[in-house]
């Protein structure tokens, strides 16, 4: 079966993928002084940089299932918009949206100021707790949307059999919903553990200082505290060691999929219609909804008021993110369709850890080692936009990926021996099987790319031309300058791009939905 | 569409360039952009040196010097703008740099004395507050109230070194007790300086580390009174802010004609209200209505790049073992 869908393409992306990063730290290794110091201090900031990223991905995913279930069975008004925020806190400058929780949970914030009318001492962010609270803020909703789409992939006819049967929820829950969650939950427990194990400001702020230094912290002070490159090329390893290893157990346990193959229906639930359900989805969604909207809503209360602050140079600078984040969701659908259809095809999900890696990288490791590898060649700040809409890319991919692979594993297995029977292939199989099913998972993993490439900074700093700055750059450039109004209204502003391009992908995907 | 007006401009360039030599100067991220030097400066010496002045943003001073380790000898760079004291010994170290021959009536608290370097601006850290509290004297005082501060790590942040250097300068031996002291004052460290000054406007933390002139930039720009400086009684680290002339450049008589230029008041009257700092050498118009209202520390601190180089390490330990109890 040399026809395959992207049987071809599949692995050449996902190589790529492996290609980008390699170069990347061969290059940074290649310029080290030797021995490399490695002390047990590392250690100790190895099992932090675990810890948070284990408990901010297991509470999100554990937030996320109720809040899925009740947005998946429960039909409001508001509920599109809903959704589409979803995809907010996730693409916000890391900076924008602390300052945005703080608003809400800090020391002077919102919840802490209603304390204190009452006499009570403001609670205390800063620690463990705060880490792991703007986590769940940044990837709850992502994970969210991943479960949702896992429960809107139950064909209807079932929901319909078990209204007929007149089953309990638990039951439904036992045989409809368990199954699913099997498939999902570990995918997205794997990705957003990745993610998290990244992080480096918000880790250091919000856990209040070098208690909460995570290992992207210590590749930065290698990188510009004591240049070492060496120190910094072993610690990026670690990093991707650790993500990899997470990432290859945690979709090594995916149970094959169930057969279970529908008509595409639109879904009506017959289970769930008593009021205890209701009022329990209702409570579900609205304290999502409370948790996202509250710093979102700070965020946009700061930025209205800097809008009209804003020099003009952040115009230019919102065209040139723009056309940035199109090129890189070009990129990113053109790597994501093969490596998600070969992927949804292989019996074991294992080779998806690859894709992850492009998010374990350090975006200053890559960036660097590109920098070192163009440098002999070439001015590295003429590729500044095309490596960053590279790199961009290759930061969506593990998204992407994950959220294309069910609907491509279950596209195979409704249809895939009906295809070979007939003998579609190639492009006619891309089109008349695959695209028509997975149009809703691609819209969104489209949106999510764009929203993403707008939201990074990235590898642009080092690559930086004062006369090409993306958005976030300028943004963080008026904050430097005490322009910390204008920086919010930039903030806003980026806000408004990124859940713009989000619309417009997601959008075009979910018409398929009706 | 696109690539046509890519070819045009680029032919333009270089024909452009065939006439007029270029000088690519190196700085930090906040120096280029539209609202603070860069643009005036490149004016003014554009005017008389009838070059194409280039200014290349990098990060900040310690990425910018990462940079330039990361090019070495092969660097275009002519001019590296924007380091400051606790960086000039390891950028010394890298061999890149040329000595330079400008001489000027330099107005520092300290006297200035480095072949290598040509300083710029200077400033002094300290905590800025609102004009609502009574801020405390020095750091002992700190460490004994309630007050909560917003710090900059030194790891990844100049001024968060220039406070590791500060406390280290004033206390010596002493510091790492004071660190210890200070712990349950840090409200939180900071990647950046940005990071912090957003959690002190947002009213997160009662003081924040920053420079005596950052009230200015509230008084002046903003017409808002409500910020001022901590004056310490143990003195303040001061920041020296310095740029030198590469080994490699091409072009050595027009980067020493920039550093000489930048020493004058064509350069130096732009300082004071784009990079809110103090001119290396205040120009005869004196410095900006507002800057009067600011605290002058009794006593400036400063390491020699020797010193601050040989501490550094052993500060930073110090630092972490104290704050990450």
């Amino acid at each position: 079966m040399a026809q395959r869908a992207g049987a071809i393409g599949g692995p050449v992306a996902s190589g790529a993928v492996f290609v980008l990063i390699l170069a990347a730290l061969v290059a940074v290794t290649s310029k080290a002084d030797w021995p490399v110091r490695f002390d047990a201090s590392d250690w100790a900031v190895l099992r932090f940089t675990v810890w948070q990223a284990v408990l901010s991905a297991v509470l999100s995913v554990a937030f996320a299932i109720p809040v899925a279930r009740a947005l998946a069975r429960r039909r409001f008004a508001g509920r599109g918009a809903l959704v589409t925020l979803l995809g907010a806190p996730f693409i916000l400058p890391v900076i924008v949206a602390v300052l945005g929780i703080l608003t809400v949970f800090g020391r002077a914030g919102w919840i802490s100021q209603t304390l204190g009318n009452f006499g009570l001492p403001p609670i205390s962010i800063y620690g463990l707790q705060g880490v792991v609270l703007a986590h769940v803020f940044f990837n709850m909703p992502l994970a969210t949307r991943l479960i949702l789409q896992g429960w809107q992939a139950i064909p209807a006819e079932q929901y319909r059999l078990v209204g007929q049967l007149g089953l309990p929820a638990r039951t439904v829950f036992q045989t409809l919903e368990w199954p699913m969650l099997r498939q999902v939950v570990p995918g997205a427990l794997a990705l957003i553990f990745v993610i998290c194990l990244t992080s480096f400001a918000v880790a250091l702020t919000l856990g209040g200082g070098p208690r909460a230094t995570t290992i992207e912290l210590a590749i930065y002070q290698a990188f510009r505290f004591d240049f070492d490159l060496g120190r910094a090329a072993i610690l990026s390893l670690l990093q991707l060691v650790v993500a990899g290893t997470a990432a290859a157990l945690a979709l090594w346990i995916l149970p094959p999929l169930v057969l279970q193959s529908g008509l595409d229906r639109p879904l009506v639930r017959w289970d769930a219609r008593g009021l205890t359900h209701r009022l329990l989805d209702a409570g579900w969604i609205g304290a999502a909804a409370l948790f996202l909207l509250l710093p979102l809503g700070a965020v946009a209360v700061s930025g209205a008021i800097g809008l009209g602050q804003m020099p003009s140079s952040v115009w230019a600078a919102t065209w040139t993110s723009t056309w940035v984040a199109v090129l890189s969701t070009v990129l990113l659908v053109v790597m994501a369709l093969p490596v998600a259809a070969w992927l949804g095809q292989s019996a074991k999900g294992s080779a998806e850890a690859i894709t992850l890696l492009g998010l374990a990288a350090s975006p200053l490791m890559i960036g660097t080692g590109w920098f070192i590898l163009i440098y002999p060649v070439a001015n590295p700040q003429s590729f500044a936009l095309p490596v960053t809409a590279m790199v961009n890319a290759m930061m969506a991919l593990p998204f992407a990926v994950r959220i294309l692979v069910p609907g491509m594993r279950q596209s195979f297995a409704d249809y895939g021996r009906l295809s070979r029977a007939l003998g579609v292939k190639g492009f006619a199989m891309w089109r008349i099987v695959l695209l028509p099913r997975i149009r809703p998972r691609l819209g969104f993993a489209a949106g999510l790319g764009a929203a993403m490439s707008v939201g990074d900074l990235g590898v642009v700093t080092l690559f930086a031309d004062p006369e090409v700055a993306t958005l976030p750059l300028q943004m963080y450039r008026l904050m430097g300058s005490y322009r910390t109004e204008a920086a919010s209204g930039a903030a806003l502003l980026l806000l408004a791009l990124a859940l713009g391009l989000f619309w417009v992908c997601d959008n075009w995907g979910r018409h398929a939905e009706r | 569409m696109k690539y046509l007006m890519t070819t045009a401009a680029v032919l333009c360039a270089s024909a452009a360039w065939a006439e007029t030599p270029v000088l690519k100067v190196y700085t930090y991220d906040s120096f280029v952009s539209d609202w603070g030097p860069g643009p005036a400066v490149e004016a003014a010496f554009e005017e008389t040196c009838g070059c194409d002045l280039q200014f290349v943003g990098a990060g900040d001073g310690a990425a910018l010097l990462a940079r330039l380790k990361l090019e070495g000898a092969r660097s275009e760079a002519d001019v590296v703008l924007g380091l400051d004291t606790n960086l000039i010994a390891a950028a010394k170290e890298t061999g890149l740099f040329a000595t330079h021959s400008v001489t000027a009536d330099y107005t520092l608290p300290v006297t200035w004395a480095d072949d290598t370097f040509v300083p710029f601006d200077w400033g002094y850290f300290a905590f800025v507050h609102n004009t609502d509290m009574t801020p405390p004297a020095n750091f002992r005082a700190l460490a004994d109230s309630d007050l909560q501060i917003a710090i900059q790590d030194p790891r990844s942040s100049t001024p968060g070194l220039g406070l590791l250097m500060w406390v280290k300068a004033a206390y010596g031996d002493e510091a790492p007790a004071i660190w210890a002291d200070l712990s349950d004052n840090v409200l939180t460290v900071t990647k950046g300086w940005s990071e912090s000054y957003g959690l002190f406007l947002e009213g997160e933390a009662d003081m924040v580390l920053s420079y005596t002139t950052s009230p200015a930039y509230h008084l002046i720009a903003e017409e808002d009174a409500s910020k001022a400086a901590a004056p310490f009684d143990e003195g303040h680290y001061m920041q020296i802010e310095v740029a030198g002339k590469l080994a490699s450049t091409q072009v050595p008589d027009l980067a020493d004609q920039f550093l000489a230029f930048m020493v004058t008041d064509g350069f130096q009257s732009i300082i004071p209200t784009t990079n809110w700092m103090y001119p290396a050498v205040t120009p005869a118009g004196g410095l900006p209505e507002g800057f009067e209202t600011l605290i002058t520390p009794e006593k400036s601190l400063l390491l020699s790049p020797e010193e601050s180089a040989s501490v550094r390490d052993a500060a930073l330990d110090e630092w972490l073992n104290a704050l990450a109890r």
